[in-house]
């Protein structure tokens, strides 16, 4: 068990009203939530590092709730989410991926019975470093509408011996999507595809 | 509404633990922002008043924003800041007139007081450029613990016909101030200075 030691934390909301278009009568809104903790493993090669994963549970779960409290505190209004991480410089990409099953699993829980597969991202990089984070519809990933994509940084984080760990939520489509393909309310719900 | 809004955004920064040290409580910053439409894009105007009266009713909008992501009472934030950015068919001018003339007298009613000039930057640049929010204490502009800044960045903004507006306003200075100067609890609050 090893302590997560969280430096810095940010939660970003973007609220889209237009893109050029007609004015939503809601508008979409995208949050991200972030953490930037020192990554236990840096500057050498750690053979064992799975066991990490368990330890960033409580962490993802406490972003999660973060996300869906900076939208409004009602999960059922999310529809779209994805997940990412930048590893500081001393670190490996390797580490970024210890990411996947906390943070899927931390949204999953928080909005529960989400059943489609929760798109990543992750890369090596230093301060400032941008990530464009997937999104995808939650229940269903072929959901046209819903493929979006959020880009996100903090402007003194990663630092090489660091670890910027990134959730996604979305409250609905693209802003004026319109270039067809599955819609939400064709979602079958069976397989998390359509 | 003058303003024509396309998108808000707010960004909530909470410090930890900086060197190591932990950060208790963690300072934190928010910064709340919108992407308009320039009026004057394009063409040399003389009057600058529309955007003077957009500066005024942003003013509140984003100040509002920015203490509700904090999810402090106005009167308890410390310190605070003002930027824009201004798209590239539009003129430095612009963003000055935003800034400057009426902007500030509603961000102080929402922060009950404001005796201190409220620090501020500005720029031309296209989407995803940075903008470096300066920060100073709200009643007295020397208070050293509290000379700070932001940096936000929206990437797809501002296009070449907009004008990204941002304000930012903190609970804290400085995670850990140790370079002297007037401290907040000297503050005599009689010029704005001291």
């Amino acid at each position: 068990m090893r302590e997560v030691n969280v430096r810095k934390r940010v939660v970003i909301v973007e609220e889209i009203f237009h893109e050029g278009g007609p004015v939503a009568a809601t508008p979409l809104r995208r949050a991200a939530a972030l953490a930037v903790i020192h990554n236990p493993f840096s500057g050498r090669y750690a053979p064992e590092i799975s066991g990490f994963m368990e330890d960033l549970k409580p962490l993802g779960l406490e972003m999660a709730k973060s996300l869906v409290a900076a939208l409004g505190g009602n999960p059922k209004i999310v529809e779209g989410y994805g997940k990412g991480a930048i590893v500081g410089q001393a670190g490996e990409l390797e580490h970024g991926a210890l990411w996947h099953v906390p943070g899927g699993y931390a949204m999953r829980e928080i909005l529960g019975g989400a059943n489609a597969i929760v798109p990543s991202t992750k890369k090596v990089g230093g301060p400032g470093t941008r990530l464009d984070v997937p999104v995808t519809h939650i229940n269903a990933s072929y959901v046209r509408s819903h493929f979006d994509a959020m880009e996100v940084g903090i402007s003194d984080a990663p630092r090489a011996d660091e670890i910027l760990l990134a959730l996604v939520m979305t409250t609905g489509p693209r802003i004026h999507a319109r270039v067809g393909g599955l819609k939400a309310s064709e979602i079958k719900g069976e397989d998390g595809l359509r | 509404m003058k303003s024509k809004i396309r998108k808000i955004i707010t960004v909530v920064e909470e410090t930890h633990t900086e060197m190591g040290q932990p950060v208790n409580p963690p300072t934190r910053r928010a910064a709340a922002a919108a992407v308009i439409e320039n009026p004057f894009a394009g063409k040399f105007v003389q009057d600058l008043t529309e955007l003077t009266e957009i500066g005024e009713e942003l003013g509140a909008l984003l100040t509002e924003r920015a203490v509700a992501a904090l999810g402090i009472p106005g009167p308890a934030a410390e310190s605070y800041g003002k930027a824009a950015a201004v798209g590239e068919n539009g003129e430095l001018e612009h963003a000055a007139a935003i800034l400057h003339p009426k902007l500030g007298t509603p961000v102080r009613k929402v922060l009950g007081r404001g005796a201190a000039l409220i620090p501020s930057s500005k720029k031309r640049g296209g989407p995803g450029v940075s903008l470096d929010i300066p920060l100073g204490h709200k009643d007295a502009a020397f208070v050293r613990s509290h000379f700070d800044g932001m940096e936000i960045r929206v990437n797809d903004a501002p296009r070449a016909n907009e004008i990204l507006v941002a304000i930012a306003v903190t609970d804290s200075g400085r995670p850990f101030p140790r370079v002297g100067g007037l401290t907040k609890d000297q503050i005599k609050g009689e010029d704005g200075l001291r």
